[in-house]
């Protein structure tokens, strides 16, 4: 199973330059379902389809072993308009 | 961070659908298995699906993965150009068996994509398709939505495209659905004649 720290571990070795991740374990701790918010700017310039198949390629080995998995990924810029929109 | 009404709370919105069991969903496995009806159109689409696919040549540690045969390749292949709309997910159009699977059938309904531009395979009753699509479509997850023989993406993908009104135009410019035309305040055409 993978905990949310190994989770987090992981995307911080696979992204460098996070900015910010957000880890939510839907799967009431047993760790096999997870919804992520990744923001980095490894993203720049990358269409939806693309931001998610570079998250599934660097986590292949996580995702893989969980039953569910959820993204969002922002570059920092996306990231901080979305979240000036909601104050 | 967030908002209750943020990203978080679209997640959660997934998560409430009850899940049903998916013992009644044997027969996917006989349709999967059918040559589908092939069109003058299924050529290009299969080429543009291959084009879509990225050439990626990395060996990577894999895990409950084997190598998709050729043949298993080719059904794949006649599977997502078999309709305009194809979906890989658990359980049905009818009986959606996962949250994201049910979540991505209730969004084609509301679109209004008609039954008969729609198929769905149920992974859960073929595990060959169920590895297979993952590796011909290099991504982890079910499910998953083609268009037009093109891969769109998963659920988190049609979520999004479905939030910023994307989805509704790639629907309509592929022909899937009929345009909206919005009404003109005063100039309402009557609703019904006599």
């Amino acid at each position: 199973m993978i905990t949310s720290q190994d989770l987090e571990g992981a995307i911080r070795t696979a992204f460098p330059d996070l900015h910010k991740v957000v880890i939510e374990d839907q799967s009431s701790g047993c760790g096999s379902k997870y919804a992520v918010i990744i923001v980095s700017d490894a993203f720049e310039g990358k269409a939806t389809l693309a931001k998610h198949r570079l998250v599934n390629e660097r986590l292949k080995e996580q995702i893989t072993q969980m039953h569910a998995f959820s993204q969002k990924s922002y570059t920092v810029k996306q990231y901080e308009a979305l979240s000036s929109n909601r104050v | 961070m967030f908002t209750k009404s943020g990203p978080r709370a679209a997640f959660r919105s997934l998560d409430s659908t009850p899940t049903r069991p998916y013992s009644s969903d044997l027969d996917s496995v006989l349709f999967f298995l059918l040559p589908s009806s092939s069109t003058p159109k299924m050529f290009r689409a299969i080429t543009q699906a291959a084009a879509l696919r990225p050439r990626s040549t990395i060996q990577t540690v894999s895990f409950a993965r084997r190598h998709l045969s050729q043949e298993h390749r080719e059904a794949i292949q006649k599977a997502v150009t078999s309709t305009p709309v194809v979906l890989f997910m658990k359980g049905t159009l009818d009986a959606p068996a996962c949250g994201f699977s049910r979540a991505v059938v209730q969004m084609m309904d509301f679109h209004g994509v008609p039954s008969d531009k729609i198929k769905s395979y149920n992974v859960l009753a073929d595990d060959e398709l169920r590895n297979g699509i993952k590796e011909y479509s290099e991504w982890p997850t079910v499910p998953q939505v083609y268009v037009n023989g093109e891969f769109v993406g998963g659920c988190d993908i049609m979520m999004n495209m479905h939030q910023s009104g994307e989805l509704e135009d790639m629907l309509v410019e592929k022909g899937i659905v009929p345009e909206l035309i919005p009404e003109k305040e005063g100039d309402a055409a009557p609703s019904s004649s006599s």
